[in-house]
């Protein structure tokens, strides 16, 4: 865009500016020497190499896939074949046959969406409560945030497990919501964003008689999106792919297993039905691998904002 | 002298109304926190002094679970062995394998976004998913053992029931399964080096590898160092690769604290001795942390 005001409000200078615009091109390019031959080689070279850490990554991926699609007697065929001697689509199917598979996937669902909700709910409120409003005791409250974050979940879920039994809890969608939707991190991460939001803002809106909720709700909230898109993201995946607390408080895993609970499940007495095991796989990584592929533009950043923080 | 009292009185008004205002929108943090946070701390702290059995009476042991846990009990080293094992293979591995891949992925790879997510799938994808994939794999009968003996005729060990070679493809697993989250961090830094100075370096000659060893690494230190303390952390609380692939054996070759903590808790309904251990397992990830950050100094160098 600066070129071509350039050239337009500079006569004569236009060559010149294409030439440095040329060059700022090149310059995108570490090392790149483009058009020599040794540059070439070397860009050749990077991609060969690129391509092939990708392949030897993608091959677990890849190689589920098609175990997915065989035949059970043809998953450790000898020697190994990519493709077995048909292509089993009835096997995706098979999966929900086996076991209540479609409720582990709503299960999941479920539970991270509602987790996400308590979450973004928590740390926004009381993000804005720590960033943008002036209370006594503030800075050591907060200070006390932040030192729950040092406490592993490990150290807690003994515990956590009693107190679900208290509440009467054990085996139910609220103890696998409620445990991990409270952590500091949320709230932490948006008292940062919203302390780089300007203050006049705030103080316009209460020049005009707007309460701290309107405040909120209004005008703090929507400047945020990003960031709480980002949260939220990170929540959805963290809940859906969490482990040990649902191995915990889930007892019946029929009723209330998640997804991750539910993929050991076709491992048996009688042995492991691999192909559905790997079909089942598949399918539990579809909903997070769109997500990634559909925020992929953002993730760079997102991670560069709010992933220095932990998962 | 009226009009200042007023204003005074006014604005004590205003602080006092912000006050509650931000009270509302604290409670419900502080609600949660001290119901699934403090309460189970302190619960923690209490449950780690006592016998605490799942089931039946409870007995105050003063230190006795920690005594027993140094002095008696037969898992407790090996598990502590085995986190410290799994933490000096992984985090190295992790580091070296998301810088190259973040600095190979440079802009002028094509497509360098599709291999960006490419390699951050297993980190988003269920870790069971991804651990009962390379239990097939590893697998006497399956994919590496296979191509191994019928392309070269050489017969792989057992690698999920050797107890080295356990140990081995649990890091190798978590490797691949985590090293993208890193990867990403790396990448992201990259992006935000400042151009001049690479400019300036490039004008002085610096090029390849040189340009990478004393200009690219000492600018990316700040995010190496972040990078190198969440993995130590989260290294120190694996628990379910090596659930899934080994169950943590053979023996308890592969069995980390965590396990040992969740085995000693919900299996045999040690409730104390567990509590005990995950103090451990807590005192533990504070020191190292804060020896890292004391390090920091030597190593990691900050703009200004």
């Amino acid at each position: 865009m600066s070129t071509e005001t350039g050239a337009a409000t500079l006569p004569g200078g236009g060559a010149g500016q294409v030439k440095r615009g040329n060059r700022r091109a090149r310059n995108t390019r570490p090392e790149g020497l483009p058009g020599t031959k040794h540059g070439r080689l070397r860009t050749v070279l990077a991609h060969a190499a690129v391509v092939l850490a990708a392949a030897i990554f993608a091959t677990p991926i890849v190689y589920a896939f098609f175990t997915a699609l065989k035949p059970n007697t043809e998953v450790f065929s000898m020697p190994p074949r990519l493709i077995g001697s048909e292509l089993r689509w009835s096997n995706f199917a098979e999966v929900f046959a086996y076991g209540p598979f479609a409720k582990y996937i709503f299960n999941s669902f479920f539970v991270a969406t509602a987790g996400t909700l308590v979450v973004l709910v928590v740390s926004t409120t009381a993000g804005y409560a720590f960033g943008r409003l002036r209370w006594p005791g503030r800075d050591v409250v907060f200070v006390l945030f932040l030192a729950t974050l040092m406490v592993p979940q490990e150290v807690v879920v003994v515990p956590m497990f009693i107190v679900m039994q208290w509440f009467g809890w054990v085996d139910t969608y609220q103890s696998l919501i409620f445990p991990f939707a409270f952590t500091a991190f949320g709230t932490f991460l948006m008292r940062q964003f919203f302390r780089g939001i300007p203050y006049e803002l705030d103080e316009a809106a209460k020049v005009d008689g707007a309460s701290a909720v309107r405040t909120f709700l209004q005008i703090i909230l929507p400047l945020a999106k990003s960031a709480v898109a980002v949260l939220a993201v990170f929540t959805f995946l963290a809940f859906w792919n969490s482990y040990l607390w649902p191995l915990i408080t889930v007892v019946d895993y029929q009723s209330h297993g998640t997804l991750p609970i539910g993929l050991a499940s076709f491992s048996g007495q009688h042995g492991t039905r691999w192909d559905l095991q790997m079909a089942a796989a598949i399918i539990s990584m579809i909903p997070t691998t769109i997500i990634v592929i559909a925020l992929q533009k953002h993730l760079v950043k997102g991670i560069a904002t709010a992933g220095l923080g932990g998962r | 002298m009226p009009t200042l009292t007023r204003r005074q009185r006014r604005r004590s008004e205003l602080a006092k109304a912000e006050t509650r205002q931000a009270l509302g929108f604290i409670s419900p943090a502080l609600a949660g926190l001290a119901v699934f946070t403090i309460v189970p701390v302190v619960l923690s702290i209490v449950m780690s002094l006592y016998n605490w059995p799942a089931f039946g009476e409870r007995s105050f042991a003063g230190f006795g679970n920690y005594v027993d846990l140094f002095t008696r009990h037969p898992d407790f080293w090996p598990a502590l062995r085995n986190s410290a094992v799994f933490t000096l293979l992984f985090v190295p591995m992790n580091l070296i394998v998301a810088l190259s891949l973040a600095l190979a992925l440079s802009p002028r790879i094509r497509g360098r976004g599709a291999f960006r997510v490419l390699f951050f799938i297993p980190v988003v994808t269920p870790i069971v998913a991804n651990a009962l994939v390379w239990k097939m794999m590893l697998q006497p009968q399956g994919l590496f053992n296979g191509v191994s003996t019928s392309v070269f005729g050489v017969e792989l060990p057992n690698f999920l029931a050797d107890r080295h070679w356990a140990m081995i493809m649990v890091v190798m697993m978590s490797v691949w399964q985590g090293m993208g989250y890193n990867m990403l961090i790396f990448s992201a830094a990259l992006e935000q080096l400042p151009a001049s100075v690479m400019e300036a370096a490039r004008i002085d000659g610096a090029q390849g590898a040189r340009m990478i060893r004393s200009v690219v690494i000492p600018m990316l230190s700040p995010a190496i160092f972040f990078a190198t303390v969440m993995t130590i952390i989260t290294s120190l609380q694996v628990f379910a690769q090596p659930q899934l692939l080994t169950g943590g054996g053979p023996g308890n070759a592969t069995m980390p604290l965590v396990q040992f903590i969740y085995n000693q808790g919900f299996q045999f309904q040690n409730l104390g001795l567990a509590a005990a251990a995950a103090w451990v397992l807590f005192v533990l990830i504070i020191l190292i942390t804060a020896m890292q950050f004391k390090a920091q100094k030597r190593w990691v160098h900050y703009e200004h």
